[in-house]
């Protein structure tokens, strides 16, 4: 495990929202090697999930400006043409998003919101094996029942079938990175452990590389295998989990350790 | 369309709206008399079985002048709305998705459009071009332009920051497919509300110019000259203005009843 499959130098991003600029990203660096999973903790505007976004090229705003390099596949993300990226969008990097309950439309069937990124970076896939690849993919993520998930509305599955729907959609074109922007947020307890486990599974399987965002750091030691702490547009730690948890440099890293929820039970 | 729910005005609206469309279909292939044949014989007659809705002051048969008038104006208004409609949703979607100054340009244009009254833009317009359907047709369906984009610009700038407008920009999706296979259907239900509800005012505004003598011109029967013909024997003969006047409110009442209930 020493390929490195992207690297991202001295990310500087910087809303000019208002009257003086303010600074949201500052020296992020980032990188990332084949079938490894790296989480990005910090508080609520810390940054991360704007790093993130800018990885996955979804930061297109006039009123923001971005420096600094993000390497994949030898091409820049961060200059290079809309059609590269958009070619790299969903076939080798895919997102999803905290909150299932918005990320699928709501007027469109399951299945062909799966298959959209088939059709969009494989139109010589056949209808019928397309079908076929959503159908394996929606079980892959632990629905069942697929022929009829396969024909719902979105609002006829719960947040954590939708959840796997996204993970189904985000993989079904076998990208080498998958960015999980707070995957579990918005779902319950047990329900975010099955998730934690089917990423965990994916990641074993095929390799992917996942960029893992939560605020959750009990979640991070499960799933991760390193991990960087922001705080305000800053990493302020990063290293391998064990190490940063179990010897936190930063005052930072310590007070977000410290704030895990105890529940003292015997194993 | 999904007809889940008892939904009353819908199936009211489905109703007079498929009464109408059968009257001006059977119209097509078979009318009582030529609507525009004269006969000096049988001037002004009430209503009889001979005649439906009676006979005009040139001895012409109002029932089959209302069938072929109303065909007429129902080609008026589906061009207007379809013209209207097409333009509009165009418009309103390119300016609503990417915003900025093509969006501040468009919309001013609207603007001025939108300013100015149907009725004096269509009159604008005949003046142009000459009187005739197609003309009418066009003015009407320049002046919908507008009130069409808005309705769609604003269903854009609802929908382009939603997440699955997102996670469709990360899938790798082009902004034309965004725009018309993830954010489109989305809209359905509000497009084909403002649809019907363009239809109504396009029959609204036909019989109108119609009945100003903008339009399909004499002897070709159009509602609104029937009815502005109508006025002086409103009093002796009043089939004459029912006729016609029952059609137009049937179409309107019709359609904006089909409107109200697709919105609900």
């Amino acid at each position: 495990m020493s390929d490195i499959i992207l690297t991202v130098t001295d990310l500087n991003i910087t809303f000019h929202d208002h009257n003086a600029p303010e600074v949201a990203v500052e020296d992020f660096d980032l990188t990332l090697e084949q079938g490894e999973i790296v989480g990005i903790v910090g508080e609520s505007g810390s940054g991360k999930s704007l790093s993130a976004l800018a990885i996955a090229g979804l930061l297109n705003r006039h009123t923001l400006t971005k420096t600094g390099r993000i390497i994949f596949d030898g091409q820049d993300l961060l200059t290079c043409n809309r059609n590269v990226l958009r070619g790299y969008q969903g076939d080798e990097i895919s997102m999803i998003f905290q909150e299932p309950m918005t990320s699928l439309n709501p007027v469109k069937r399951i299945g062909w919101q799966v298959e959209e990124s088939l059709r969009i970076h494989q139109p010589e896939v056949t209808k019928e094996e397309r079908k076929a690849r959503c159908l394996h993919m929606l079980e892959a993520v632990g629905l069942h029942e697929t022929e009829k998930v396969y024909r719902m509305f979105p609002h006829e599955l719960s947040g954590g079938m939708r959840q796997r729907v996204m993970i189904a959609a985000a993989m079904i074109g076998e990208p080498k990175i998958l960015i999980a922007d707070e995957p579990t947020t918005a779902l319950d307890v047990t329900v975010q452990k099955q998730i934690v486990d089917l990423l965990i599974e994916i990641n074993e399987q095929k390799h992917t590389s996942i960029i893992f965002i939560s605020h959750d750091l009990s979640l991070v030691k499960q799933l991760c295998h390193r991990v960087l702490v922001m705080r305000k547009g800053e990493v302020v730690e990063s290293g391998d989990v064990d190490s940063v948890f179990y010897h936190p440099q930063h005052t930072y890293t310590r007070k977000l350790i410290s704030a895990i929820p105890q529940i003292s039970l015997e194993d | 369309m999904k007809l889940k729910h008892r939904n009353r005005f819908f199936y009211a609206g489905l109703i007079i709206t498929g009464i109408v469309l059968l009257l001006v279909l059977v119209g097509v292939v078979y009318t009582p008399y030529d609507p525009t044949a004269m006969n000096a014989q049988e001037k002004l007659q009430g209503a009889s079985f001979r005649h439906l809705m009676g006979t005009d002051n040139m001895g012409r048969d109002i029932f089959s002048r209302v069938l072929y008038g109303s065909r007429i104006t129902l080609l008026i208004a589906t061009g207007t709305v379809a013209l209207g409609a097409i333009a509009g949703i165009l418009i309103g979607a390119f300016t609503g998705y990417y915003g900025g100054r093509l969006d501040e340009v468009l919309m001013r244009v609207m603007d001025a459009l939108f300013a100015f009254p149907s009725i004096l833009l269509a009159l604008v317009f005949v003046s142009l071009f000459g009187t005739g359907t197609w003309q009418v047709m066009l003015a009407l369906g320049v002046a919908f332009i507008p009130s069409f984009s808005r309705i769609v610009r604003s269903e854009f700038l609802r929908c382009k920051n939603a997440d699955y407008v997102k996670s469709a920009k990360l899938q790798g999706a082009s902004s034309l497919r965004i725009m018309f296979w993830h954010i489109m259907p989305n809209c359905k239900n509000v497009i084909l509300s403002a649809i019907l509800i363009g239809f109504n005012n396009a029959v609204l505004a036909e019989a109108g110019l119609s009945f100003l003598g903008i339009g399909a011109q004499p002897p070709y029967a159009s509602l609104g000259k029937m009815l502005s013909d109508a006025q002086q024997y409103m009093m002796t003969l009043p089939v004459y203005v029912l006729g016609p006047g029952l059609m137009i409110f049937s179409m309107v009442i019709g359609f904006s009843f089909l409107g109200e209930g697709v919105r609900e």
